[in-house]
């Protein structure tokens, strides 16, 4: 019975839609008909087929029913588009809710509570009210939905018409279909309500329990989930209910079955009885597991709220483990959830089994599972104290395997195995060392150098090992490099011999003068001045012992815990996330701790840590406990470290100016650090920083002398060349001597319109500077164009308008800018604000928003702007409209590093 | 919140737009160009099928050449999302008769707007039961044409019967002769070292059936599971027959079985749908019968041969028979030259898979029938890496045989007018990921 509906797609290209629009008029019912399913065709493939609009409207006063539900599919979606027009539907809607057929009642019900329309939305009133309470249970049902989309569109309406007594009133029906809508609609009105709207009752509760053996599979859902915010009053009450939901248990709709674990685990926390609650894990064990023989995508959800269920009571599953096991075809997102359940599950009875099946994925095909599965092996010896050897050996024997990625994994997890057990393992030290030339990954290095920094007086060739990494110090990554130094501070700390003495001299030269990496510079300054000043305090700082690790990694604060187990089945079960944190339209209270959860990346991984730059003493560690742990290990050697940072004690022949600045100068603003336009290399060891800055209404020129030079500077004095603004500078420049090592900074007011270059305009700035000493430096700055953005450039939106109009259309210039994305509409405003760009205006088109501003340059340019962009989607288009259109590259150019930022 | 859907959209494998549906407002009408450009287009395309771009969250699945892609912004009810897609697909392939794919949706797609506004309301799934839909949401290719006013026709009590506490079955359904037909198929899932040690193994059963029944019966169904017996025993204070009693892991109900009373009585009663369905699903872990045991030895020897041996030794008794038997058997990627000897059925080297399919059609019980080859392998410098051996997969088919041991111990029908009926019962076990790691 298969139809032939492919026809409708199928198109003569020429003149398509006078056709359609001929055919929609025609005398014939089935040729009108075939049109409207073309237009449904063209509709569906992504053609604009508004225009049909009235064409389309005129063929719904009809008899046939399969017409008019494709004329409705229409106006839903092209509604919005022409809201004049929308209104001649408006008739036959009313009509067709009264007509005899409750189909076609319920259908017109239905049509009109998606049709978002404000002039449609009026005329919704009196035919929903008539449905809600119509004879028939179908139509009722309808209605019921239909209320929460009206209370969508206009909240104030449902309220003041009194839908929502309606609508309680429905819990009450004696169908159970038309309970079930009634309770999804209050339950979502409740979500979007400050107000008590849906509060459910003891009484309520009883009866929607009783409803509940009769809904539909979906029905109970809506139900269930309703009920989950039921708090009950005691242990008696809770466990009534549990013993009338528990039934549902054996569903074998999945959503249903989840929904009923999660009532079950809310009542859990009230019941008091062991015996009760063992029951109760006991009965929901199987259902969980049966979800495993789902659909793969259904099988993803489960695990990921099974992870859930697990961390709160590890008793439900703790003899489930086999069921667990990765199957060869598995999808890689399920064996990867399995991995981390298995992993919480494994325990001394299972860990054997466990071991041997985490070998067998250690040497399967996808590299991303078997790593994890090396890591799965070392994650369970930091929790299982007594499988620790056995998990160590299976790692060396994996090790030998030679195969690249694993022998990585296996060394970044032995160096936490490490830090968990001090002093027991270190034998294998030499197993490690023999890889130590396959390593390439930072994370691997990183781990490898700080196990040979931490046992250097262990490992008879520490030094030449380290060395050999040495060379290729300044390509390594960051991560690398810290590990590095720290390695060598260690080593040179255990063996203060020769061989270390040299290292360390590159290493802390490498790591000061030879970096841009302030965490790298940093580090290396605080070690060369524990070094030099006391050796005996570099011990205790450096060779600190560190608290010993456990494995919580992937381990969800309690609370947080608690709050996703009241969302199973939910996205915010799947994300382990709190749904605030990813859900925008959300009007419940707001949470303040909402960005605590750095846990779970998009793809709904957990594993995903974060590199913490500033683990000092230990490398990133691959669990996230240790990564605090380390971070604790930090924060003292920071403290003890503080007083050795007053400069004067420091003779180390090196000008470390950079960090004396901020003490000096604390006049200097904050802010990022202005761009180095003068190096000290051509400078002669004069460095000049510099950058425009709009001030209070005034450009200023923000500049940092810095003096490394051995002798005194005095005498400065600036000229700017001729440039597009006619900047010049708007006093002399006032910059007291510098003595060697010391540095200034200035706030040079700057003026415009002075020596105005022709050509077209570019933002080259030209700048010379002198002083007694030295010979004239010239350097040339890029003038971004926000700085001449001012204060007053707000417009009335007629004002805009109007400006708007009266400019001809050559002067109106756009870009696209393919690499920007717009992740929120407030803050991409905030920024433009900041930099004086004004908001004017926005509106919706599509999914785009499109946002108006407007923005004023010196001697009253004003500009009009226009972007337009998708939230979250790469790709801003941004029209501007200005009596100055040549200033459009540089201004395209400003708001594109300010939106790029 | 149980909304399960804010928009959904079928798309194909090129990422064109088949059919799209907005439920909600709050996603915009283009997302599917996020989801192509993010999803389809990229690697993540099979790494997880729910994600977030920009507002948005995507739940996929694939089914035959079509995407199936829901979008919302909320916190909505995945669980439920991706059931009501399973569902949906299991309707639209009642209507088309049997194939869900590209050209059947392109061929069907008003009946698809017509059913996706009829099964789904502002995201709120409804009566998805094909049954029901079927008296009111009608093909034009079913109709006869000279009764074109058959849809507007309002079918008698359609819309009670949609929502109706019996909401998978209409009334006054007529059948000459009354017969039920059960099927029951149960799949095994092994796990086996490749020292011959059970690491996992379990059965996952279903009992298909299907109804041609008049009226409104009431039926009950018993089976030789223990928690089912002993409640009977109990009932009527007799110890039960001796005999084999199963013991069910865990069972799933069609949601036409009353649950509470399955809970309090543990007899399984229920009011069928018309024709086919799913009655129940269960999972049996503890005394397994495998129909088959597989030992495998495979030596390589050196760096370019290797001898695979497999013995596959039937189980099951000796008058009893399996159907379709195939055994794959993994070789590395680099085999130039395979020779077999196989004492029954036939054996070949599949290089698409990397593997040796050794099929035997007709495999009678209590025999065991070896396979030996041996693989000539190219010798290859750049991998050093040791072959990484997946394990070797068996498909096969045994009637009359249930690896669980359930049985069926009677179906009892009553309907008002009394009828009699007829039952078949029918027992089919297949593997399902039957593994031997080697």
């Amino acid at each position: 019975m298969s139809g032939h509906d492919s026809k409708y797609f199928s198109t003569t290209k020429k003149g398509e839609i006078p056709e359609l629009k001929e055919e929609l008029n025609s005398q014939y019912k089935d040729k009108r008909k075939d049109a409207v399913k073309k237009v449904i065709a063209a509709m569906t493939v992504g053609k604009d087929v508004s225009s049909l609009f009235t064409d389309v409207v005129n063929c719904m006063q009809t008899e046939n029913l399969e017409l008019k539900k494709l004329v409705y599919l229409y106006l839903i979606n092209y509604a919005k588009s022409q809201p004049d027009l929308a209104i001649l539907a408006v008739n036959t809607f009313v009509k067709d809710s009264q007509d005899p057929n409750p189909l076609i009642r319920a259908l017109a019900v239905r049509t009109m509570g998606c049709i978002r329309v404000d002039k449609i939305t009026e005329y919704l009133c009196d035919p929903l009210q008539r449905c809600l309470k119509d004879d028939d249970p179908y139509v009722r049902k309808t209605a019921a939905i239909c209320v929460a989309k009206l209370y969508d569109i206009n909240a104030e309406l449902v309220e003041d018409r009194g839908f929502l007594e309606a609508l309680k009133d429905l819990i009450s029906d004696n169908n159970p279909m038309v309970v079930a809508n009634a309770v999804a609609a209050l339950a979502e009105i409740q979500e979007h309500s400050s107000k008590p709207v849906f509060e459910i009752t003891s009484h309520t509760l009883s009866k929607l329990l009783t409803a509940l053996n009769e809904c539909t599979e979906w029905g109970q859902v809506f139900i269930l989930d309703a009920l989950s915010k039921y708090r009950a009053a005691d242990a008696r009450e809770a466990e009534n209910i549990v013993e009338r939901v528990t039934p549902r248990l054996q569903h074998a709709n999945c959503a249903v079955v989840l929904s009923a674990v999660k009532m079950i685990l809310q009542q859990m926390e009230l019941i008091t009885s062991t015996d009760v609650v063992r029951n109760l894990c006991k009965k929901m064990a199987p259902p969980l597991v049966t979800l495993l023989s789902a659909e793969p995508e259904i099988q993803y959800v489960a695990l990921r709220n099974i992870n859930l269920i697990v961390q709160k009571r590890p008793t439900i599953l703790a003899h489930e483990i086999k069921v667990f096991f990765c199957k060869y075809n598995d999808p890689i997102y399920v064996k990867m959830e399995k991995l981390e359940i298995m992993i919480k599950l494994a325990s001394d009875r299972n860990i054997d089994q466990v071991l041997l099946e985490f070998k067998e994925y250690a040497t399967e095909v996808d590299v991303d599972f078997v790593r994890k599965a090396v890591r799965a092996i070392g994650r369970c010896a930091i929790k299982l104290e007594r499988a620790a050897e056995r998990c160590i050996s299976v790692l060396l024997e994996l090790i030998k395997i030679k195969v690249n990625y694993v022998v990585q994994e296996a060394i970044i997890v032995i160096k936490d195995i490490f830090r968990r057990y001090p002093n027991t393992y270190e034998s294998i030290i030499a197993t490690l060392c023999e890889s130590l030339d396959t390593l390439d990954e930072p994370e691997a290095k990183a781990s490898m150098i700080w196990i040979i920094g931490e046992y250097a007086e262990r490992i008879d060739n520490a030094d030449e090992l380290l060395e050999s990494f040495l060379e290729s110090f300044p390509e390594e990554p960051a991560q690398v490099q810290l590990q590095l130094l720290t390695a060598t501070v260690k080593l040179f700390l255990k063996k203060p011999t020769e061989g270390p003495q040299q290292m360390i001299q590159v290493v802390l030269n490498n790591a000061t003068v030879e970096t841009d990496n302030p965490d790298l510079r940093d580090r290396a300054y605080i070690y060369w001045r524990l070094l030099s000043t006391d050796p005996e305090a570099a011990k205790d700082v450096v060779l600190a012992e560190k608290p010993v690790i456990s494995d919580d990694s992937n381990q969800l604060d309690p609370s947080l815990l608690d709050e996703l187990l009241a969302n199973i089945a939910t996205l915010s079960s799947v994300y382990h996330k709190p749904p605030e944190a990813f859900v925008t339209r959300v009007k419940t209270s707001q949470r303040t701790e909402e960005d605590d959860f750095a846990d779970g990346s998009e793809t709904g991984n957990s594993e995903s840590p974060a590199y913490a730059p500033d683990s000092s003493t230990s490398p990133p560690a691959s669990s996230s406990s240790a990564q605090y742990a380390g971070r604790q290990a930090v924060a003292a050697p920071a403290a003890s470290a503080a007083p050795a940072l007053v400069p004067d004690l420091l003779d180390l022949g090196l000008d470390n100016s950079s960090a004396i600045v901020s003490v000096d100068q604390p006049a200097t603003p904050a802010g990022p650090p202005l761009p180095v336009l003068l190096p000290a290399a051509t400078g002669q060891g004069l460095q000049i920083s510099a950058q425009l800055v709009r001030r209070d209404g005034q450009i200023f020129y923000s500049m940092l002398f810095e003096n490394n030079s051995q002798i005194p500077l005095d005498g400065f004095m600036i000229q700017f060349n001729k440039n597009t603004f006619g900047l010049a500078a708007g006093g002399p420049l006032q910059v007291p001597q510098l003595q060697p090592g010391t540095s200034a900074s200035t706030l040079l007011p700057m003026v415009l319109h002075q020596n105005i270059s022709p050509g077209p305009p570019s933002t080259l700035l030209q700048v010379a500077v002198k002083n007694n000493q030295q010979p004239v430096w010239y350097f040339s700055d890029a003038v971004s164009f926000l700085v001449f953005f001012a204060e007053d450039g707000k417009m009335e939106r007629s004002t805009f308008l109007e400006t708007w109009k009266s400019l001809p259309d050559s002067n109106e210039v756009s870009k696209d800018f393919p690499g920007i994305v717009m992740n929120s509409v407030e803050v991409t405003l905030d920024r433009l604000a900041a930099s004086n760009m004004f908001f004017i205006a926005k509106r919706k088109h599509a999914n785009q928003e499109v946002l108006y501003l407007s923005t004023k340059i010196p001697r009253g340019v004003p500009f009009l702007i226009e972007i337009t962009a998708v939230i979250g989607i790469p790709g801003l288009k941004c029209a501007i409209k200005t009596p100055s259109p040549e200033m459009a590259p540089l201004f395209f150019e400003a708001l594109e590093n300010l939106l790029k930022s | 919140m149980p909304v399960a859907a804010s928009a959904i959209y079928f798309l194909n494998l090129r990422g064109d737009v088949l059919i799209n549906r907005l439920y909600r407002d709050d996603v915009g009408g283009n997302m599917v160009d996020a989801f192509r450009m993010h999803i389809m287009q990229t690697k993540e395309l099979g790494t997880c099928p729910v994600r977030q771009i920009g507002g948005c969250s995507f739940f996929y699945m694939r089914i035959s050449n079509v995407y199936i892609v829901i979008v919302v912004s909320s916190n909505a009810n995945v669980a439920c999302a991706f059931k009501f897609v399973v569902e949906a697909v299991n309707l639209f392939k009642s209507y088309f008769g049997g194939a869900f794919d590209e050209d059947a949706i392109r061929n069907n797609f008003v009946l698809i707007y017509e059913l996706l506004d009829e099964i789904m309301d502002f995201g709120y799934p409804q009566n998805l039961s094909p049954e029901i839909l079927k008296l009111y949401i009608t093909q034009e290719g079913v109709r006869s044409p000279f009764s074109s006013k058959a849809a507007e026709r309002p079918v008698p009590n359609a819309t009670l019967q949609v929502t109706g506490a019996v909401g998978w079955r209409r009334e006054g359904l007529v059948y000459k002769k009354n017969e039920v037909f059960l099927d029951i198929v149960e799949s095994v899932n092994l796990l086996m070292s490749s020292k011959g040690s059970v690491l996992r193994c379990d059965v996952t059963g279903k009992i298909l059936m299907k109804c041609f029944l008049s009226g409104m019966p009431d039926l009950k169904l018993g089976l030789n599971d223990k928690i089912g017996l002993e409640k009977e025993s109990q009932i009527k204070s007799r110890p039960t027959k001796s005999g084999k009693t199963i013991e069910l892991d865990d069972v799933t109900f069609h949601q036409c079985v009353n649950l509470t009373r399955f809970n309090s009585e543990k007899t399984v009663s229920f009011v069928p749908p018309d024709g086919e369905f799913e009655l129940m699903k269960y999972r049996i872990t503890e005394g397994v019968n495998l129909p088959f045991r597989v030992l495998p030895t495979i030596k390589e020897l050196g760096r370019t041969r290797m001898e695979v041996n497999v013995k596959v030794k039937s189980v099951f008794g000796a008058k009893m028979f399996a159907l379709g038997v195939v055994v794959k058997i993994p070789v590395p990627k680099q085999t130039a030259k395979t020779s077999f000897q196989v004492t029954s059925g036939r054996a070949k080297y599949n290089a698409s898979i990397d593997c040796l399919v050794w099929k035997i059609r007709k495999f009678p019980g209590q025999t065991e029938p070896t396979l030996s080859a041996e693989v000539e392998l190219i010798s290859t410098m750049a991998e050093k890496k040791s072959w990484t051996r997946p394990p070797i997969q068996m498909e096969f088919q045994v009637p009359m045989f249930t690896a669980s041991g359930l049985r069926v111990r009677f179906l009892k029908v009553w309907e008002k007018s009394g009828y009699n009926t007829v039952e078949w019962v029918r027992y089919i076990t297949k593997a399902g990921s039957y593994e031997i790691r080697c």
